[in-house]
């Protein structure tokens, strides 16, 4: 079921297109991420939802019921926004409080509803503190508690963990996500990072120069990502290109580097789809394999750069003119400089037209 | 360039301690990456070595120089703030040139040392252009560049990427590291991002609350963390712990959850018996990757699906056992849905003093 719905917004400011043409549904009780760079238009089409901002085109509905001239109060929407502001004078349990006593709770059950939240996130032992006196991860906890403890019908977040340490906001992550399943809460989150939005999101929608480029699941945008910007954008390294040219049934690096065979059904996508010869060869990172010695389907490149992360490494790899950055789970030792072999595991490349940058296999 | 020394460093600010006895070495031409979360006193710590601080106490010294009573000026650091930070009207000659023309330099010795740097980060074909025709890596090798001109004794650079895009840090980072290793710069960085540190530094200093909690190699402190701060901070998530008592049956092992045996061998089995510890109670350290799904392994304990995250090339599982979260690292192709019962086997654990927290073995 749809809690809101975006039909055609668009929203200019001065001759600037912020958000074009834009429709996107979000599902009750779901996450739906709005995945993109900065400035691709994330943050406008959340102050629009929420009446911070008027489109110039474009109907907004939530729950139903077209809001597009109900000021922001009305529409019962809560926004949590990246620069979070707490009421400095307030304790933490007052700034928690604050929707509640503007919407006239009683006494006993506005205590009740922020010790519910507040243990919720780890914040009970926090109640009696003013905000100079906890920390940044704590007060953004804090902002999220005081947009949890009503029940809006949506929840707007505007890249809630950014300006987190890396720790926290991997630990919030798994939290807010669970938070959410628990309460059942529509959360319509707005993210500049993929790890983010994979790990969270039950519906992802990737945003670019404000237009919509792709929605679908985390698996579904992972593996058949509809051009070359959302395949580099989401993945940790995103995909590696190779350019290439198909030629009869096989597809050449070149020029002499290594070809690789066509299925017919790919064969058949690209007289279909592909506008001349020259395409793209996409590899997902983990995809790669490396090995010290020649063998039948390997390719030489050097070692270029080897980042360790501990479970793994990424090791960038030179080809002729560009690099490829392969995940490797082994434990072996790429000596910088050194030659090696690389391979494509089978039935994982993908192919982009050259010209569009659109997936074509 | 320098090697670097620091001999227990001391900051206070007021009462608050910011730096408490602080000693590492950072050797000629090593990448040093200081670590650890908000406040923990790795940018105060960076700012003594700049000479921008007067620490209460300590040395630092440059080689065997002593460079403690130092102004900035004269300690000939290059401090980098931001890795893009260009002159947008000048070219990338002259902007490598302006430290060198600041100081007054004969023009015949500018041109010399620019062409020298030119040469060593191999830019010669961009010289003429203006800072917006560069890309991004282009910029920073220009910024580099700038700085290096100088000849400083060493390069301090603090936070340089936590203000761009997480997707263009991961190429700014592999960037970063290769130039670094090229001109054999001594470099101190400062990041509160472990996959930063993981991925570029050769030594880790990882600092909380003013102290140094672990000085050591990423593989030393991924796979041997000192104690259960760099246990957890370090990896991505971090590690698991469950609370444990060591019980000795047929051998010695340690009893988790109250029911579950998870029996010890060779050098862990040893050192278990060697310590006399206060206590029996430990903590069992165990890292995602090495949380498994039988039948894999023996499974020796149950859990529940609590939250699953998909992150593309890998899934990150949380299970509930017991009262406790565990964190699991497995392949993209795996799918759990909530409340979903499984069986769990634990690879190369670690174990803790429950008491001291630190590392037994």
């Amino acid at each position: 079921m749809l809690k809101l719905s975006i039909q055609d917004l668009t929203k200019k400011f001065g001759r600037k297109t912020a958000v074009s043409n834009l429709s996107l549904g979000v599902e009750s009780g779901k996450i739906t991420v709005l995945l993109g760079p900065t400035g691709a238009g994330k943050t406008t089409t959340l102050r629009c939802v929420a009446g911070l901002e008027k489109p110039d085109q474009g109907t907004i509905t939530i729950e139903g019921q077209v809001v597009n001239d109900y000021p922001p109060k009305d529409r019962d929407v809560a926004f949590v926004f990246q620069n979070f502001s707490l009421y400095p004078r307030y304790t933490v349990f007052e700034n928690i409080a604050s929707p509640l006593r503007i919407r006239g709770l009683r006494q006993e059950e506005i205590a009740q509803k922020v010790k519910e939240v507040a243990s919720f996130l780890h914040i009970d032992h926090l109640l009696d503190r003013r905000p100079i006196f906890i920390s940044g991860g704590e007060m953004q906890r804090v902002a999220i508690a005081r947009a949890l403890v009503r029940r809006p019908k949506v929840f707007l977040l505007d890249e809630p963990l950014t300006n987190l340490d890396a720790k926290i906001r991997e630990e919030m992550r798994t939290e807010l996500k669970r938070l959410q399943g628990e309460m059942e809460s529509t959360f319509f989150y707005a993210t500049p990072d993929q790890a983010e939005a994979l790990s969270m999101a039950d519906t992802i929608a990737v945003i670019h120069h404000g237009h919509l480029v792709q929605v679908g699941t985390p698996t579904g945008i992972y593996h058949q990502p509809v051009n070359m910007f959302v395949a580099d954008f989401v993945g940790s390294p995103g995909m590696n290109f190779i350019p290439a040219s198909v030629e009869g049934e096989t597809v050449n690096v070149g020029p002499g580097y290594f070809s690789l065979p066509l299925s017919p059904e790919m064969r058949k996508a690209c007289a279909e789809q592909a506008t001349s010869k020259e395409v793209f060869l996409g590899i997902r990172p983990e995809d790669v394999l490396i090995r010290f010695e020649a063998q039948e389907g390997f390719y030489p490149a050097l070692v270029e750069v080897v980042e360790p992360l501990g479970v793994l490494q990424i090791v960038r790899l030179r080809l002729n003119h560009h690099f490829i950055r392969v995940r490797s789970e082994e434990n072996a030792h790429f000596p910088v400089g050194e030659k090696v072999f690389f391979g494509l595991k089978e039935g994982k490349v993908r192919l982009f037209d050259g010209k569009s940058e659109k997936r074509i296999w | 360039m320098s090697s670097v020394r620091v001999e227990n460093l001391w900051k206070k600010y007021g009462k608050v301690e910011a730096v408490r006895g602080v000693s590492f070495e950072v050797k000629e031409g090593e990448f040093t990456v200081l670590l650890g979360p908000s406040g923990c006193g790795k940018t105060t710590t960076l700012r003594c070595i700049a000479g921008l601080e007067l620490p209460n106490e300590g040395k630092i010294y440059f080689d065997h120089d002593d460079v403690t009573p130092l102004s900035p000026a004269d300690r000939n650091i290059a401090f980098v703030f931001q890795l893009y930070a260009l002159y947008p009207h000048l070219s990338v000659y002259d902007n490598i040139a302006f430290p060198l023309r600041a100081e007054g330099l004969p023009r015949e010795e500018v041109r010399k040392r620019v062409e020298e740097v030119v040469e060593l980060l191999q830019i010669r074909d961009l010289v003429s252009l203006k800072p917006r025709k560069l890309t991004s890596g282009q910029k920073q090798r220009v910024a580099l560049g700038r700085a290096i001109v100088r000849r400083p004794r060493v390069f301090l650079l603090d936070e340089p990427l936590s203000n761009i895009d997480a997707k263009l840090r991961e190429t700014t980072r592999a960037e970063l590291k290769k130039l670094q290793k090229s001109i054999h710069a001594t470099t101190i960085y400062v990041t509160h991002d472990q996959v930063e540190a993981m991925t570029m530094a050769d030594k880790i200093v990882v600092m909380n609350f003013g102290d140094i909690q672990q000085i050591g190699s990423p593989h030393e402190v991924y796979h041997y963390p000192a104690n259960l701060f760099v246990a957890r901070f370090i990896g991505s998530p971090g590690m698991n712990f469950i609370p444990g008592e060591i019980t000795r049956r047929e051998t010695v092992g340690i009893m988790v959850n109250g029911a579950s045996f998870i029996p010890l061998h060779g050098e862990q089995a040893e050192a278990v018996e060697r310590i006399s510890l206060s206590s029996s109670q430990v903590v069992v350290g165990v890292r995602p990757e090495n949380v498994l799904v039988s039948p894999e392994v023996e499974a020796v304990l149950e859990g529940e699906v609590y939250v699953f995250e998909p992150l593309g090339a890998q899934n990150i599982v949380t299970f509930r056992v017991g009262t406790h979260l565990l964190k699991a690292l497995l392949p993209g192709d795996t799918m759990f849905s909530r409340g979903e019962r499984v069986s769990l086997g634990l690879k190369e654990i670690r174990i803790f003093d429950a008491q001291s927290q630190k590392l037994i073995a």
